[in-house]
């Protein structure tokens, strides 16, 4: 079985002069313009800025550039809330509408000088706040695979990108699984790394204990190409790790050598209820591993039933700070009628949406005097527990293995109108980010086309794997053996997608 | 009845690092609105803080320079209220883990020695500007001054009067301006702080009910705000009335505080530790190097000054008034060698008087136009009698003028002291011959009137006359018969 490796099969083309600098890039832009705007992926289309940046690379000897950049050539989807000037940031929010980005994101920086092509700033919740882009002022990023479906959130504009074609890889960000549960949906791999290894310098702050940019590609190769180049150590960033990130791309495609005698472990018991199509794609991939010579442990998260509560607190309060800066004084919308300073807040601060003002709001009172201890100060007790929970875990096993998702991507409008069941959607992906740990979505099945039970479309099912702090290189090899191993079929066609 | 006032402060200084706390940019005062800062200062979305490695050694130094325990992982928190100075929404501050707490300043005070304890110093960013006279009836915000570092020293409620909590305030600036960390100008802002005030009974241990006066930024406000609060707060309870915890401002035109918020209005800052910043961490090396580094502090100074060298208390508290100031008075006194007590005296009044006169603020003593080793030269020829006390303040002013050495000028322009006591003899007998009326009354018993004879003497040798020759010459003429 060949390794899939989509970006480097393009970096290889280009190198052997069998495909010219832009190539890569036509096939995207194709895409796009057929199918971005219907599905609602991007918030700022910028074809004409990857044109001009190919162009450039052209002139600088493209196939001598082909050895040299490691993303030469590669057309990538951003996040609309990391920073790139030139083209605005809005983080999905009436808010920061045409608000142009004063400097660049690390993240960004890095992906640029590698010599990536940006097409675009994807769709995305506003300011993160999601888990199905549906909350996004730019309206909802589509699943590619059935739009009547979420992409899921709050990366799901990049997730969406990556899986129609229109990007090779695109960058995310997770708090509490945005780029893991979109990676589900959208059949896409996705890498929430350790907390610290990827620069937020740039990164609009959502909740910043727990924010985490990360790459989305097709596969786990192509996924280890981007972090290698986004991840490490960034000075701008004070919570940046220094530790080196080891050589990922190789571990990407280790082989089944990676496996044997790799101890994994496997939930005894789920939080929440799971989907059975979501549940038999996991078991399918627990014997796979097997097979390849893993042990397999059953591990409990004692205090995983209080993940999403802590979570929800922790997000929220830092949330309520983080978003303070958004009062119509320095940048972004500023109501024109008020008068003085309190209207200019009061109605500066409509632009914001519901989700938004629901979290602003749990975040404010969570950090209230008299209710601070109660609830800030002891989800942070939990939190830690949780943590706890993780290394107790670690110490008799490799990588943990769960599903990513509860359920299979759900239909538009589902859930919008009971907040707490869209929160549960998170519930596997929280506890990781509430630990810091890296973890990673990866394809494990497809669910066929039921129309019986209402499923117009064949649906991805993500697992997700988790692994101890810094521990990456870990992460990808298991997941690119895993992937040779399930060998998971997740070509959709986009140009017949829509219309099912 | 009889109440005693109980006053606590919190003082701001800011650090005199050339750049922010958390960026590059620049913290020099006076710069065009908006003129110093980037995407951190300004709270730019996405945008995250570095700190700044030299405002810590700056406020270790304050630390470590009145004893107070330093925390060996502080940590930072975040303080959140809206205003449109501040652009983020909140203010980077330390909280729960504050960088130092303990310790004590020593004041002087009206002759009297006293400590007052500290609760804490803790790190902190400062604010922005907002004036409220923009065209139209608008307000502008400057964010100049946004994430300059500031230090926060809280004090234990130890003082009692105004005075004494103005002269803590002139103790902080002396501390700080000698320790090199800040100029701390009350009037620019970087020396500033808020008083809380409360009375009870003499005798009574628990407090009376507190208010606290907000941004008071003079010695003089510090004062009299504080008398100002005191009165208040005593006539309200003499007549049997309560005093409201709230914060107060001091309206200086008039010279009363009034009320700015009540405790209901009270903010809630919603602390929380700053995920952006890590743990600060202060190594053993670090300390080492701050506690290596610190001057001695202006009242040890003034202290060896008296012990040591023999000054007043006056002398002593004027020379170490400012470091600049103490440094040039040492320069001297090392430059003469083995001065006496009474050289090292001579010297001290030179500066106090020459000296202060002719600069306007001491700390510029440091670039006097007359350098230390300069004014020992002088000081040298009036030890060995060549150069009169009175003609060496002529000497310094043509120096200071000209720059030339005090050898060379008495030289050019003929100042020293006649060293011919014939000549000296011959001068004396002329004015006695030329005074036959004011030497009939000194011999009837106006003795005093030998002053005359004796300035008409230095004034007929343009001061060069040994003074001490001048007068034992006219007592011995003016006793004989003729």
């Amino acid at each position: 079985m060949a390794v899939r490796d989509e970006i480097g099969a393009a970096l290889a083309a280009l190198a052997s002069g069998e495909a010219v600098l832009g190539d890569a890039l036509d096939g995207c832009a194709e895409q796009i313009e057929a199918r971005a705007a219907d599905l609602g992926v991007f918030i700022s289309v910028d074809l004409d800025g990857a044109r001009a940046r190919a162009a450039e690379l052209i002139e600088r000897d493209a196939t001598r550039l082909a050895d040299a950049l490691p993303l030469c050539g590669v057309p990538v989807a951003v996040k609309d809330n990391m920073t790139l000037p030139g083209l605005p940031t809005t983080c999905g929010s009436r808010m920061l509408e045409g608000w142009q980005p004063p400097y660049e994101a690390t993240i960004v920086e890095r992906l640029r000088a590698a010599g990536a092509l940006v097409v675009g700033k994807t769709n995305m919740d506003e300011f993160a706040m999601g888990s199905s882009n549906e909350n996004s002022a730019y309206g909802p990023c589509k699943n590619p695979w059935d739009p009547e479906r979420v992409p899921g959130g709050s990366s799901g504009g990049s997730a969406a990108a990556v899986a129609a074609r229109m990007a090779l890889g695109a960058l995310g960000s997770d708090t509490g699984g945005s780029i893991r549960q979109p990676a589900a949906f959208c059949g896409v791999v996705g890498l929430k790394p350790t907390y610290g290894r990827i620069s937020r310098y740039g990164l609009v702050a959502f909740a910043s204990s727990l924010d985490q940019p990360g790459p989305l590609a097709r596969d786990v190769k192509s996924c280890a190409r981007l972090y290698a180049v986004v991840g490490g150590h960034d000075r701008r960033d004070s919570t940046s790790l220094t530790h080196p990130l080891g050589d990922v791309v190789a571990a990407a495609s280790a082989g089944e050598g990676a496996i044997d005698g790799l101890r994994v472990g496997v939930l005894s018991q789920s939080p929440v209820q799971v989907a059975p199509e979501v549940a038999s794609g996991v078991t399918r991939a627990t014997r796979a591993l097997a097979e390849m010579g893993a042990e397999l442990h059953e591990i409990t998260l004692p205090h995983a039933e209080h993940a999403l509560a802590t979570y929800y607190l922790i997000c929220t309060a830092e949330a309520s700070s983080n978003l303070a800066r958004y009062d119509g004084v320095r940048y972004g919308h500023r109501a024109a009628q008020a008068n003085d300073l309190g209207a200019l807040y009061r109605q500066s601060r409509a632009a914001f949406g519901d989700e938004v003002k629901r979290r602003i709001l749990l975040g404010t009172f969570a950090l209230s005097a008299g209710y601070h201890d109660d609830y800030y100060l002891r989800a942070q007790k939990v939190r830690t527990l949780i943590r706890r929970d993780f290394e107790k875990c670690f110490s008799q096993c490799d990588v943990l293995l769960l599903p990513t998702t509860p359920t299979l991507p759900f239909r538009r409008g589902e859930k919008t109108a009971d907040p707490v069941a869209m929160y549960q959607a998170d519930a596997f992906t929280v506890p990781a980010s509430l630990a810091g740990l890296p973890a990673l979505s990866m394809p494990c099945a497809v669910a066929p086309a039921a129309p019986e039970q209402g499923r117009a479309a064949p649906l991805p099912v993500g697992l997700q794997l988790i692994a101890p702090a810094l521990e990456e290189a870990r992460l990808f090899s298991v997941a690119g053996a895993l992937e040779a191993a399930l060998d998971v079929d997740v070509d959709i066609d986009i140009a017949a997608g829509g219309d099912a | 009845m009889s109440y005693e006032a109980v006053i606590g402060l919190e003082i701001h200084v800011q650090l005199g690092t050339r750049t922010k706390i958390f960026c590059g940019c620049s913290t020099a005062f006076g710069a065009p609105p908006n003129e110093h800062v980037c995407p951190v200062c300004s709270g730019q979305p996405g945008a995250m803080p570095v700190l700044n490695a030299e405002v810590v050694r700056y406020a270790l130094r304050m630390a470590l320079a009145c004893g107070c325990d330093v925390r060996r992982d502080s940590r930072f928190a975040r303080k959140n209220y809206f205003y449109p100075d501040l652009p983020k929404g909140y203010q980077v501050s330390q909280h729960e883990k504050p960088l130092a707490e303990g310790g004590a300043i020593e004041v002087l005070h009206e002759g009297e020695r006293f400590s007052v304890r500290l609760n804490r110093i803790h790190l902190e960013e400062d604010a922005g500007k907002t004036t409220h006279d923009g065209p139209g009836h608008t307000s502008l915000v400057d964010l100049n001054r946004a994430g300059v570092p500031l230090i926060e020293i809280v004090t234990e409620p130890d003082l009692s009067d105004a005075a004494a909590a103005a002269e803590t305030m002139r103790t902080v600036r002396g501390i700080v301006r000698a320790l090199g960390i800040s100029d701390g100008n009350m009037q620019e802002g970087s020396l500033r702080c808020d008083a809380n005030v409360s009375l009870r009974p003499v005798g009574q241990r628990t407090l009376g009910t507190k208010t606290e006066i907000k941004n008071l930024n003079s010695f003089r406000f510090v004062q009299r705000a504080l008398e100002f609060e005191i009165a208040r707060q005593r006539a309200l309870l003499d007549g049997g009335g309560q005093v409201v915890q709230e914060t107060r401002l001091y309206d200086d035109a008039r010279g009363v505080t009034l009320s700015m918020r009540s405790k209901e209005e009270a903010h809630d800052y919603r602390y929380f530790p700053e995920p952006d910043l890590p743990v600060l961490v202060i190594a053993e090396a670090e300390l080492a190097a701050a506690r290596a580094e610190l001057p001695e502090l202006p009242l040890a100074r003034r202290q060896r000054f008296i012990d040591v060298l023999s000054l007043t208390d006056d002398e002593a508290s004027e020379l170490v008034r400012e470091r600049e100031l103490g440094d040039y008075f040492e320069a001297v006194v090392a430059a003469l060698g083995d001065a006496d007590a009474r050289e090292i005296k001579r010297a001290a009044n030179f500066i106090r008087t020459e000296l202060l006169s002719r600069i306007d603020d001491a700390r510029d003593a440091a670039s006097a136009r007359v350098a230390p080793q300069r004014l020992a030269e002088l000081l040298a020829l009036v030890r060995a009698d060549r150069v009169s006390s009175k003609l060496a303040k002529t000497i310094f002013a043509k120096m200071w003028d000209n720059r030339r050495s005090a050898e060379e000028i008495a030289r050019a322009e003929d100042l020293f002291v006649e060293q011919d006591s014939a000549a000296v003899v011959a001068e004396v007998e002329r004015v006695l011959a030329a005074s036959p009326e004011e030497v009939a009354q000194y011999r009837s018993g106006k003795t005093k009137i030998i002053g005359y004879f004796v300035g008409q003497v230095m004034k007929a040798t343009r001061g060069k006359a040994p003074p001490q020759l001048v007068n034992q010459l006219l007592r011995e003429k003016l006793a004989g018969d003729d």
